[in-house]
């Protein structure tokens, strides 16, 4: 049998990153439909899942991929799809499901241009929106925005160990160029991989009538007799429908992520003590931004770089901390999260926009910079 | 709580519980949650009823039986079975039911849902799990109506029937369900009516020893949604109505069994029952090549 972490250093694209990094995490269940940029996630899936004891099933579309993953978790497997624009919006049906029943799951959304079937094979990030209101109703979620091939794969890992922990789904936001460019990519040893599992059900634990924020999962064959539903339930998961159980749950399903925001978020701060402008990147853009800033700093500006790798829940908090004259959102996209900066920031935001297609180039972020700094 | 046992025509013990009031299926149904949904003459009860029995009566152990069913009426059935239990979302119950028996393959899944729960949204997925022979087996209650949503005309609706969004008769022709199902390549086809309760359990319990994936459709009186707007009485008006219209014939032509309203027969049977790989027999031979590289 083929190992499930190749420990060691490769040169790997972004998807086959990605693919190394679920399967060293636990992965041994994927279902999916073929959809470009992220077919290559498919295909070494299809290889490398049967070689450690996993399993690929290749579906008919991809409402049913992800009703297939959410099964395949509740028996009992680490579970993961990954899909593009048309199918991630294919997919919102069932993320909501998961969110509902709380089943942990994995989506990597490998973005490209849209709308509809838009820009097939040009990269865009013009599903971040998507990602947290995709689903009807409200909910919270996990999403990360990965800049390299080796975060394809540490983001993945983590995206698989933040689900279990949580019990829910969580979105790997991917575009086309960080899936498909290869770089080095370091792959640890087995003995510094540190898993997290879903809490299993005790008994005693949950006789003591304590609230949890995220409860212990008992899956399919084990003897309790659950009952699972996308509709609102109580603690038992039995339906109830009315408006106490609805505000309890979506208060605790909300909360769960919310209230651990601490432990979820994550961000990477460069050049932030005394800068007067404030590059705020994510993904893809973050990598033209960081060229950008240094640029700026080169001539003499006082820039630093914000990047977020978790995006949702957003980093709020952070926004509202950041001491600058003015902040900058570059994004492959017409300005999605730059509204969320806007929301929390104290001082001006400028978003630096385009229409998808290719990487937002360093170029335009200098610009932008300069511009500002003119101005202040 | 006291229990005396009864036997039961030679099908094995089953348990009955001393308390007065209490029903032998108690312990199988989830009891603290009933009164049910369903309306008075409905035929989901007893087509669940049977599904009840035949799990009390299979040799699989209850730890290991699930039921997954979708949304509508009969998507609720999950809900009052006291056994691992799944109720999706609209249309992807198979879907979600092919993972969890890959995943586990242990388990024994059945998926219990309806007519345009399974044939309208989830008609993509009906055809291709029974194309892949994956090992589920899947219950249809088909009462021709979107029963929950008001009575609205559905896949099996028949041709001229009224509903509420057919109120001069429906326009389009019916899926003859056994017909697609053996067409797809599903190993166990039957139909029963919520009337054949004997016949209905013993397909149930057969469809749970087979390898592969099964199907059984189960005609079943909607009063308000169907019964009413087309003449056809109460729930025991159309539990008669099958009684004098059925005919039993496992070997009929399937190409000929679709259904009308007027007088043509309902035919009923287990009409299809043959051997083919499954998808987990295949897969575990193929696994050990991916382990072999
Ligand atoms: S509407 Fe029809 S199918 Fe639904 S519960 Fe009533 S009788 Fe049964």
């Amino acid at each position: 049998m083929s190992k499930a972490v190749l420990t060691g250093e490769f040169f790997l694209s972004g998807g086959a990153a990605c693919v190394e990094g679920a399967i060293a995490a636990g992965c041994r269940f994927y279902a999916g439909y073929p959809i470009t940029p992220s077919s290559e996630i498919a295909e070494r899936m299809s290889r490398r899942l049967p070689q450690v004891g996993g399993h690929y099933l290749q579906m008919e579309d991809e409402p049913g991929s992800l009703a297939a993953v959410l099964g395949a978790s509740w028996g009992h497997c680490q579970v993961m799809t990954a899909t593009s624009g048309p199918g991630f919006s294919l997919m919102q049906e069932n993320l909501g499901l998961a969110v509902m029943t709380e089943t942990p799951c994995v989506i990597v959304d490998v973005q490209r241009g849209g709308p509809s079937t838009g820009l097939p094979t040009l990269t865009s990030q013009a599903d971040m929106m998507q990602a947290k209101w995709g689903s009807h109703g409200d909910y919270e979620l996990i999403a990360y925005a990965p800049q390299s091939p080796q975060e394809m794969f540490d983001l993945t890992f983590k995206a698989f160990n933040m689900a279990e922990k949580f019990r829910t789904p969580v979105l790997v936001m991917s575009d086309k160029i960080v899936s498909q460019m290869v770089e080095r990519v370091l792959i640890p040893a087995e003995k510094q991989i540190k898993r997290v599992e879903r809490r299993r059900p005790d008994r005693a634990a949950q006789a003591n009538g304590a609230e949890v924020l995220v409860p212990p999962m008992a899956c399919a064959g084990e003897g309790f007799a659950i009952h699972v539903t996308g509709l609102t339930h109580d603690e038992r998961g039995y339906p109830a429908i009315n408006v106490e159980t609805q505000q309890r749950l979506i208060g605790r399903l909300r909360g769960k992520i919310l209230q651990n925001g601490a432990e979820i978020i994550e961000y990477e701060e460069r050049d932030l003590e005394g800068a007067r402008i404030v590059v705020v990147a994510y993904g893809s853009t973050a990598r033209s931004a960081l060229l950008a800033c240094r640029l700026a700093r080169q001539r003499g500006l006082e820039v630093g770089l914000l990047r977020l790798i978790t995006v949702w829940p957003f980093p709020a908090e952070r926004i509202k901390a950041l001491r600058a004259e003015a902040l900058i959102v570059p994004e492959c996209n017409q300005g999605q999260m730059v509204r969320e900066v806007e929301r929390f920031a104290t001082c001006p935001v400028r978003p630096v926009s385009q229409a998808g297609g290719e990487l937002l180039a360093p170029e335009s972020i200098l610009k932008a910079i300069e511009e500002v700094a003119q101005i202040g | 709580m006291a229990e005396t046992t009864m036997t039961r025509s030679g099908k094995g013990a089953i348990r009955l519980p001393s308390r007065p009031g209490a029903h032998p299926e108690d312990t199988l149904l989830r009891a603290e949650r009933l009164p049910h949904i369903w309306c008075p003459g409905c035929g989901i009860g007893p087509a669940l009823g049977a599904y009840v029995e035949a799990l009390q009566e299979s040799e699989v152990p209850l730890k290991q039986q699930v039921i997954v069913s979708g949304i509508g009426c009969t998507g609720r059935s999950a809900g009052y079975v006291n056994i691992d239990s799944f109720h999706t979302t609209h249309g992807r119950a198979i879907p979600f039911a092919t993972g969890m028996k890959i995943a586990n393959p242990d388990l024994k899944i059945t998926v219990f849902s309806g007519d345009g729960d399974l044939f309208a949204i989830g008609g993509n997925h009906f055809i291709h799990a029974a194309r892949r022979n994956i090992d589920l087996n899947v219950i249809c209650i088909n009462n021709f109506n979107y029963g929950m949503t008001g009575g609205q005309l559905g896949p099996t609706t028949p041709p001229e029937a009224l509903t509420s969004t057919s109120p001069y008769g429906h326009e389009e022709e019916s899926f003859n369900l056994p017909y697609l199902a053996a067409c797809a390549g599903a190993v166990f086809v039957a139909r029963w009516t919520s009337l054949h309760f004997l016949q209905l359990k013993r397909a149930i319990r057969h469809a749970m020893q087979k390898e592969g994936f099964t199907f059984i459709e189960v005609l079943s009186p909607c009063p308000p949604g169907f019964g009413g707007p087309n003449s056809l009485g109460e729930g025991l008006d159309q539990m008669r109505w099958y009684k004098e219209k059925a005919t039993i014939n496992p070997q009929a032509n399937l190409e000929t069994i679709g259904l009308e309203l007027g007088d043509a027969k309902i035919v009923l049977g287990d009409f299809v029952d043959r051997e083919r790989p499954s998808y987990l027999a295949r897969q575990q031979l193929l696994a050990q090549r991916a382990r072999g590289n």
